[in-house]
């Protein structure tokens, strides 16, 4: 009899145990990605109560290539092919700095075209990243014309980048000692009259989708990453320059032909993520205006390579060399022992310093704020798993 | 833009149709009619001009053409055909399949593409139907674990309310499905139901996201269905019918939208929000809740349900045109004959040709001009799809509760200020009727 009343008593504390409702119950975990829309080869685990994000936990790393560990087994030239993947579309900017750092420790000087043409692809290889980019935040935002559209006029760019390089998008181009090779007959034509049309387009991508009230609505005041958060998170790029800081590499630390050129830091001081998506819109213009210096200055011939041999051997030292690319700076710390083949090399991305701020902005926003958060952040998941 | 696919020859499209005609004519004598007269020899069957309709009169009218117009005039005025074919659902699933491929070739030109091209060789012409049959035949997904009869049920449910929603549209006076003498409650009670499909399949798939979905429609419907009814307020007290063949008729003078310019804004926002077309498309996020609360459909149920809310596209521009646009109303641009003079001549083919009792100039010309005006009225919302990004649904909710609801008042006061300052309405200085 006690038996059984001890039974009852245990089954009432543990049905009482299972509705008994907890603070968790409230929250729902959504994991959004590696096969959700709306996150790219990246995935991060959020949980919503309600319509509230309380809790992100980014994973990233499902597209770990260890190329830092592949570098040791190559010399200085075969590393620029397979250096440039994880940002195919930036792939100009993603081996300068790998360049810069290996002639800076085999001790030479590019020549000046060299320069220029290096500049002139680091530039067009930006612009094309950044429509790219752009087109993922248009669509991501519902918004399927502003997908389309610089998608189509992407192909402007990598139509001008294939004269140059021979290759689409998988330039290979920038090298150790200078560029591959010298520019095409009648380049700087065709090149000046893409880029002029181009910034006519800039104007219409500001009407259909900046000004659109229903966007400004959806963005403005949303994601806030103040200045001194922004510099405590060490992002970097158009995120940093959103928040208030004029910070370009291009003009703290000028590398190649960058210090004679005249350019403004574009930057904005609202710091959400409409700034975020603006900046870059203003930098396109900067390029287009850096484009046509570059051209008009061009030295009308010369070299445009230092002859390297292919086994070339550095000293022994390591070096720090980092460019602004598309997402920020973007370093490369190279280390070498004398040998061919470099001891260590370290890539210092800005889609992994960007990622930071992703936990920092998302928790406490609306479920309907993560796409224009997580995608104004400026982040590729590739180049941050590396 | 290219319209014509590269491999294109006049020739093939010419002979491709050709043995379609050959394969559909060879199927019809050896599979179909054998069917027909088995059916015929066991249905009662009706009498058309004094005669029983058999199956040897009926062929016999097929060879003399002026025989055959009394048994179409038979068939239109059954109900069956207005409720299946005219102006029902075979109709509204035409114009929804139009609309479908209108609005991706529409999209596609102002987003600098060419849209469907291959499948009809011609501008893609049959990609709706290529698309149809691979939806036919892929395999149906059913989610473990969730309620399997209201999984199944519920794409059926919405074609079928998004049908009802259509059968209470006049296209013509006298031409509608269901002449319901409080149609215009009828089609908000309709409309009321598509919430409660949503959130029941929803909750059925057993999935997150389509859960969150399904919540997120329901809040999106109920907050859009006030200023929804609140806008088609002043069109009843103007008209002073609830019946929807009665409110298009009384727009005789003018159109309603000259008096109700903000209602029928209202309107059409409230009706853009009740079809969850961008930039209200919260139910079906992608980038936030991967498909919304379509996430779990497969195959033909994902196709039914894209069928149901074409439709309800149609009922609602059709609504839209009824309630703000004037209905069928327009100048007669038919001629009272199609032939003039086939009347009186003995040539049956003749008759035949000029539709001789069939054709009525007046029906005619309304359905023209209703047409017209739907098809302006959806194509109005489909460009809204390619110039707006998604809102958030606070913001839709802030919109639906307070924005759209005194927007609708305000135009309410100023109709009630000018029917008892004795401008419009019985004995005023414009008389409607």
């Amino acid at each position: 009899m006690s038996n059984i009343e001890e039974k009852i008593s245990e089954a009432k504390k543990l049905a009482l145990q299972i509705t008994r409702e907890t603070e968790e119950d409230r929250l729902m975990t959504l994991s959004v990605g590696p096969q959700h829309p709306g996150s790219g080869h990246f995935r991060f685990v959020i949980k919503v109560d309600g319509d509230y994000i309380v809790y992100v936990d980014p994973d990233p790393g499902y597209v770990h290539r260890g190329h830092e560990k592949m570098c040791e087994y190559r010399n200085h030239f075969q590393n620029i092919p397979h250096l440039e993947r994880p940002v195919i579309h930036d792939s100009c900017n993603i081996t300068y700095s790998y360049s810069l750092a290996v002639e800076d420790l085999v001790g030479i000087t590019v020549p000046r075209r060299g320069q220029f043409i290096r500049a002139l692809a680091s530039e067009l290889s930006r612009l094309s990243y950044t429509l790219y980019w752009l087109a993922i935040y248009g669509i991501f935002l519902g918004h399927s014309t502003m997908f389309m559209w610089p998608a189509g006029d992407r192909e402007l760019l990598i139509d001008l980048l294939e004269r140059l390089t021979g290759a689409r998008i998988t330039n290979a181009f920038s090298i150790p000692g200078g560029v591959r090779c010298d520019i095409p007959n009648n380049f700087k034509e065709k090149c000046l009259a893409q880029v002029n049309y181009f910034e006519k387009r800039l104007k219409e991508y500001e009407d259909i989708f900046f000004n659109n009230p229903l966007l400004r609505q959806r963005t403005e005041g949303v994601g806030i990453l103040t200045k001194e958060d922004a510099i405590k998170l060490g992002v970097t790029g158009s995120v940093l320059r959103a928040s208030g800081v004029p910070f370009d590499v291009r003009k703290v630390e000028p590398y190649d032909v960058y210090n004679e050129i005249d350019f403004q830091v574009q930057y904005m001081k609202t710091c959400d993520s409409f700034a975020r998506a603006y900046v870059p819109l203003l930098d396109m213009r900067e390029s287009c205006h850096i484009i046509r210096q570059l051209i008009d200055k061009m030295p009308e011939s010369g070299d445009v390579r230092e002859k390297l041999q292919f086994n070339i051997k550095s000293s022994p030292g390591e070096t720090y060399k980092r460019v602004e690319s598309g997402r920020g700076a973007l370093g490369y710390h190279v280390v070498s022992d004398g040998s061919p083949k470099p001891y260590r090399v370290k890539a210092s991305v800005g889609s992994f310093r960007n990622l930071l701020a992703l936990p920092f902005l998302l928790t406490g926003s609306k479920l309907g704020d993560m796409p224009a958060i997580y995608w104004s952040l400026n982040y590729w998941p590739v180049e941050a798993d590396r | 833009m290219g319209s014509l696919t590269p491999d294109f020859r006049f020739g093939n499209f010419v002979g491709s149709i050709v043995w379609l005609v050959f394969v559909v004519l060879a199927l019809v004598t050896l599979l179909i009619l054998p069917i027909i007269f088995f059916v015929l020899f066991y249905v009662p069957l009706p009498e058309v001009d004094g005669e029983v309709l058999t199956p040897y009169l009926f062929f016999s009218m097929m060879v003399d053409p002026s025989r055959t117009l009394p048994v179409v005039q038979f068939f239109i005025h059954t109900d069956l055909f207005r409720a299946a074919i005219f102006p029902g659902f075979g109709f509204a699933a035409l114009i929804a399949a139009a609309t479908i491929f209108i609005e991706r070739k529409l999209l596609a030109k102002m987003q600098l593409r060419v849209g469907p091209l291959y499948a009809g060789k011609v501008e893609g012409i049959f990609q709706l139907l290529a698309d149809g049959l691979k939806l036919l035949t892929k395999e149906i997904i059913v989610p473990s674990g969730s309620d399997k009869p209201i999984f199944w049920l519920a794409p059926i449910m919405f074609v079928s309310t998004a049908a009802a929603v259509v059968a209470l549209i006049p296209v013509a006076d006298g031409w509608v499905v269901a002449d319901v003498s409080v149609g215009l409650i009828a089609a908000f009670a309709i409309l009321g139901f598509f919430p409660l499909i949503a959130l029941l399949f929803s909750w059925s798939s057993n999935s997150k996201y389509p859960f969150i979905g399904g919540l997120r429609a329901l809040h999106q419907m109920i907050a859009f269905e006030i200023p929804f009814f609140l806008s088609a307020l002043p069109v009843v007290i103007l008209s002073s019918s609830l019946n929807l063949t009665e409110i298009a008729r009384s727009q005789n003078l003018f159109m309603n939208i000259f008096i109700l310019p903000i209602n029928a804004f209202v309107f059409f926002i409230s009706s853009l929000a009740e079809l969850e077309r961008i930039p209200f498309d919260l139910p079906e996020a992608e980038s936030e809740i991967v498909a919304g609360w379509l996430t779990e459909t497969t195959g033909m149920l994902y196709g039914l349900i894209q069928l149901g809310s074409y439709l309800k596209l149609y009922a609602l521009a059709g609504l839209f045109v009824v309630l703000f646009l004037g209905g069928w109303s327009g100048p007669q641009i038919f001629p009272p004959e199609l032939i003039p003079g086939a009347h009186d001549s003995n040539l049956p083919l003749l008759q035949m040709l000029a539709l001789d009792g069939l054709y009525n100039p007046v029906t005619v010309n309304s359905i023209f001009w209703f047409m017209i005006k739907t098809i302006i009225v959806i194509l109005l919302m489909l460009i809204i799809r390619g110039i707006n990004p998604r809102i958030r649904i606070d913001i839709l909710l802030h919109t639906g509760w307070y924005k759209l609801i005194v927007l609708t008042f305000i135009n309410l006061f100023i109709v009630l200020m000018l029917i008892y300052g004795g401008v419009i309405g019985p004995g005023g200085l414009i008389s409607i009727r």
